[in-house]
């Protein structure tokens, strides 16, 4: 039988907020166990709760970005439940009132666009990380990340397959650090992913009994994981069985999922209004402050890259990855014009050496000022292309400007004539049982001898003089 | 007489006109405390050297006449306000070794204002309770009888003040527990209106009911108290950001033309016939001052104690599970596995009645129940508030008794919590709709036992409830007794 | 019977507190009792009355994105039954 793949997905993004959401504690990353923790994230007798502006703010912002409705009231909710990680008994979340909802993106797969919908956005606190002892029978606790702002962002079950989750996710994320809210890092977990996932027979439109899976930590592994699922949940189908309705657990080591039995038992979270926070009212005027502040999003601007600088759509993929490198690349083109060879340069050396060096964009040694003024030395025949990436590789090393290197190195182009002659003639000198060769009918020493002229004018002479200049001598006319 | 029998005001006089010293007022303070502390038990712990330092701190400001209104002024602090280096244990095994690296705001106000802290007052544990027979630290007793219960939650802090024990001292109410004690005791008690004083630094038990008051031996002094301790607090999102006006101002302001609502719902069967008479008495009282005194009716008050026993229980099952036995307090050893730890720490770390209150609550949340419960409850308490905002549109303030019965024996309703529950009858609703309330004495049963009067007014009325509270003090006709020790 | 000796049990669990059979039977007792007099509130028409859940109708309270200074871990962890490194310690959590 033909099974339909049937996939949601729950993301929690952490906000880049300085502070935390319910008090000034500090949100890096890093410190040593405690050491950003207070008597409010920790749940001490007699603490309340203030909530960070800039939470509100974050959330409306990917609200806007992912097309949802922002509600004009919103409250927070107390989930809860016990566990050593969370420090309350109860993590303040949103339930009932979501600070946006009904919204959806785009997401374009083998040249086709689909949609995606988005259930809900919400805001909570993030809870703190428990460490296992190996050998002994304990666990410690580090409450550094308790009270780190998280969005919540549930999808409709509207993705049918693994790479359409994968998709999403992307996209997601990449909205997310375009949005300036969210580093999107899944490694560390600032980004992370649930999935529900079930198959039905197709056609069939009742769904079928979905497992959550839980640990993926990597884009790969949520594609794995699922993939797996997918391929689990059919056998069972096929083999007359029912799928359980359970949390799973994404094995890395094994490429399998887990059952997590030891959180089987129902989960009653008796969420209420949390009486120590206040409704938050969300004006119109707000969410047109923020809707104005907000930027061009990516696939919105990698339409616009194909339609206004005519480069292939892979290479607009590629160059608005970020809203960084974008701007890197924009700025470039509004300088020297060329926006294919701009592009050429940005995705080819300039990325290939910052991530050489793991190195972000921002961080990049070489301004879009000097790539511009390089592309120019290239286009008014000052150097070489091949020169050219000499002189990039320079200018990443040293930050100095394009035609300093050029002067500096003596790399300035050969094009007169009366050198590349005299070059060609010493080559040829040099070589004599190669030129005899080559006028014998060997053709393919041709390029041997561009290479000797090359290097004898320290790759400077002009290649396409070197070309036609060759082919006459060489043949001797 | 000690100075530890005058009031803030009279001592304030007396500082101005440098004829005492705080080191004077509180060596007489725990002069008063050796001799009765043995047979009240009013505090949890004592803060004798820190209380002697503040004072020679207060000193030295006074000398360079540096005179705020608390300044060297002794005051209890019930046991659920935190203060930082000083174990705050709310009456609890399970918070019997908490001391908190914080002090909560209204310790710190009344710092700066200059009071000197004498100790930490018992309380019924979590403040659930009307007796202060819940406490892990022993029954708290009532100065006019030591038979008998002080009322609760706060009882200690009421029963260190009747006993003398301090000047002013601090409590909670949240659904009775500053005014009921303060009735049964002998005092004035006042519940502002929920927001007009942080509850930052205040141990929860029900959010959206808790608040912070002052109990004094007069009006005056209550006054002196919520100046010190009311305002905006950033720290707070429940805090109101509405100005705060002098409440000493109101003091001595007569009462003519004044409206004051009787409703007729508290005033019922069951109800003590002498605390019938006193209420009676004073509502002559105030007629007789000017005040127009009609029937008026809050017909949901059936209902409050019913309501209230489902919120309060709800928040409290949810303030109360950070008591896990992981960052601080009691922790059974005796479990072998982490969900042990959770049960052993929390079944011995709380008493009988905070279990109580743990299972309604997480039984009026749980799955299936939550609208049959929390929610209907919270929709009652709706309309039980607008109830009184009608009665605002026409009355100044409310009149009523504080408590159905003057203070009982010890032991007498611990077996019967709903019996024990219905000594907060008349104080609840003040908590559910938010307003503020004060108690004052208004008389003595045949066999000496202090009554209480209760005035309610609207949000933020506090100005017209000292107003209308001190004019009857003033003329009450009510001699001024102190409990023989 | 508003609530049964099971029940009782279960909200136990969820509260993680736990009972001696004697204080199960007392309990489900008072808390039946409780629970009956809580039946008073269906008298009351609450059609399309909204649930109060604040004393002060006040909203949007907000702290500004500003980090303070955090606790000394030292101080922090002085109330902690059981630490170890900096962290709180507790007996193994199984997943």
């Amino acid at each position: 039988m033909a099974y339909e793949t049937v996939i949601g997905l729950e993301v929690h993004a952490q906000l880049l907020t300085d502070s935390k959401i319910f008090c000034g504690c500090s949100t890096k990353f890093g410190a040593g166990p405690n050491e950003h923790t207070c008597q409010i994230c920790l749940g001490m007798p007699g603490v309340l709760p203030v909530l960070n502006r800039k939470v509100v703010e974050f959330t409306i912002r990917m609200g806007l970005a992912t097309n949802c409705s922002i509600n004009a009231y919103e409250n927070f909710a107390r989930k809860n439940y016990f566990y050593p990680d969370l420090p309350k008994g109860y993590q303040i979340s949103q339930y009932a009132h979501p600070l946006a909802e009904h919204g959806h993106i785009d997401i374009v797969l083998n040249g086709g666009k689909k949609r995606i919908g988005i259930t809900r956005i919400h805001m909570e606190e993030d809870a703190g990380k428990l460490i296992h002892d190996e050998r002994n029978p304990w666990s410690y606790v580090d409450f550094n990340r308790t009270g780190v702002p998280l969005i919540e962002i549930v999808s409709e079950p509207d993705m049918r397959s693994p790479e359409e989750a994968g998709e999403y996710l992307r996209r997601l994320r990449d909205i997310l650090v375009y949005l300036e809210i969210c580093d999107g890092n899944m490694e560390e977990g600032s980004f992370r992913c649930d999935a529900n996932v079930s198959i039905r027979p197709k056609g069939e439109a009742a769904f079928g009994t979905r497992a959550e899976l839980k640990n993926m930590n990597s884009f790969r592994n949520v594609q794995r994981a699922l993939e797996y699922e997918v391929k689990r949940q059919q056998y069972i189908l096929e083999s007359g069985g029912e799928v359980v309705q359970e949390t799973r657990l994404w094995d890395d080591a094994q490429g399998q999922t887990h059952s997590m039995r030891s959180k089987e038992e129902a989960h009653d979270y008796r969420y209420f209004p949390d009486p120590d926070l206040v409704p938050i009212m969300i004006s119109s005027e707000w969410i047109e402050e923020v809707r104005r502040a907000l930027p061009e999003l990516p696939l919105e601007k990698q339409d616009r890259f194909v339609a206004q600088y005519g480069i292939p759509v892979y290479d607009a993929s590629v160059l608005t990855t970020t809203r960084a490198l974008a701007d890197f690349y924009e700025e470039t083109v509004k300088l020297c014009g060329k926006p294919k060879i701009v592009s050429n340069w940005v995705m080819g050396d300039l990325l290939r050496y910052l991530n050489e060096q793991k190195r972000d964009i921002k961080e990049s040694p070489v301004s879009p000022d000097h790539v511009a003024q390089m592309i120019n030395l290239i286009e008014d025949g000052t150097i070489s292309g091949k020169i050219a990436k000499e002189v990039f590789e320079e200018m990443y090393k040293s930050s100095k400007k394009p035609a300093d290197i050029v002067k500096e190195k003596g790399l300035t182009q050969i094009t007169d004539e009366g050198a590349v002659v005299g070059a060609i003639e010493e080559a040829m000198a040099k070589n004599p049982a190669q030129l005899a060769e080559y006028r014998a009918g060997k053709e393919k020493l041709f390029a041997f001898f561009v290479g000797q002229v090359m290097k004898l004018t320290k790759g400077k002479a002009n290649p396409q003089l070197v070309n036609d200049l060759l082919k006459k001598m060489l043949s001797g006319s | 007489m000690g100075l530890n029998e005058l009031t803030i005001h009279e001592l304030q006089d007396k500082i101005k006109k440098k004829e005492v010293t705080s080191t004077e007022i509180v060596t007489d303070v725990f002069k008063r405390i050796d001799a009765v502390e043995d047979r009240v038990r009013s505090f949890t712990t004592m803060m004798k050297e820190y209380a002697f330092e503040g004072a020679k701190k207060a000193d030295s400001e006074i000398g360079k006449g540096n005179i705020r209104p608390l300044t060297g002024i002794p005051i209890a602090l019930k046991d659920i306000m935190c203060t930082r280096g000083y174990r705050t244990t709310c009456g609890s095994h399970i918070l019997h070794n908490f001391v908190p690296p914080y002090d909560g705001t209204v310790v710190k106000k009344l710092r700066d204002e200059g009071a000197v802290f004498v100790g930490k007052t018992n309380m019924d544990e979590f403040a659930m309770g009307s007796s202060t027979e819940t406490s892990y630290f022993g029954v708290t007793r009532n100065p006019w009888d030591l038979e008998r219960i002080p009322g609760g939650s706060s009882g200690g802090s009421a029963a260190a003040l009747a006993a003398d024990e301090c000047i002013a001292a601090t409590g909670s109410d949240t659904g009775g527990s500053i005014r009921q004690p303060a009735a049964l005791c002998g005092v004035v008690g006042l519940k502002p209106t929920y927001g007009r004083v942080s509850r930052y630094g205040l141990v929860a038990f029900a959010s959206s009911l808790d608040q912070i008051g002052p109990f004094t031996k007069d009006v005056e002094d209550s006054a002196i108290m919520l100046n010190a301790i009311a305002g905006y607090d950033p720290m707070e999102s429940t805090s109101v950001p509405t100005e705060v006006p002098d409440y000493r101002s109101f003091i001595g302001k007569d009462i003519k033309g004044f409206t004051v609502g009787i409703p007729k719902e508290y005033f019922i069967e069951g109800i003590d016939a002498e605390v019938d008479a006193a209420v009676k008495r004073t509502i002559q009282v105030i007629e007789g001052l000017g005040a127009k005194c009609v029937a008026i009716s809050l017909p949901h008050t059936q209902y409050c104690l019913a309501v209230y026993y489902i919120i309060a229980p709800a928040e409290a099952s949810s303030n109360l599970a950070r008591y896990d036995g992981v960052k601080y307090g009691y922790r059974s050893t005796d479990g072998r596995d982490l969900m042990e730890m959770y049960k052993k720490t929390r079944s011995q770390g709380f008493g009988p009645e905070v279990k109580r209150r743990i299972m309604i609550g997480t039984y009026a949340l749980s799955s299936g129940y939550y609208d049959a419960y929390y929610k209907k409850a919270s929709q009652v308490r709706t309309l039980i508030k607008r109830d009184f905002q009608e009665a605002f549109k026409t009355c100044d303030v409310i009149l009523t008794p504080t408590t159905p019965t003057p203070a009982f024996k010890i032991g007498e309703k611990m077996d019967d919590p709903l019996q024990m529950y219905l000594s907060d009858i008349f104080t609840i609703s003040t908590n559910l709709a938010g307003i503020p309330g004060i108690s004052v004495p208004c008389g003595y049963t045949q066999g000496g036992l202090p009554i209480g009067v209760q005035f309610q007014a609207g949000h933020f009325q506090e100005g017209k409830l000292l107003q209308v509270a001190h004019a009857y003090e003033q003329h009450s006709g009510i001699e001024r007794r102190r409990p023989k020790l | 019977m508003k609530i049964t000796k099971d029940q009782v049990e279960y909200v136990a669990h969820l509260a993680r507190l736990e009972f001696s059979e004697e204080e199960k039977e007392k309990f489900t007792i008072q808390l039946n009792n409780i629970l009956l007099y809580m039946e008073k509130l269906n008298e009351v028409d609450t059609t399309g009355v909204e649930p109060e859940t604040h004393a002060i109708a006040i909203q949007n309270a907000f702290r500004e994105d500003v980090v303070w200074e955090s606790l000394p871990p030292e101080l922090s962890l002085a109330n902690a039954p059981d630490d170890s490194g900096n962290c709180y310690r507790v007996p193994k959590v199984i997943e």
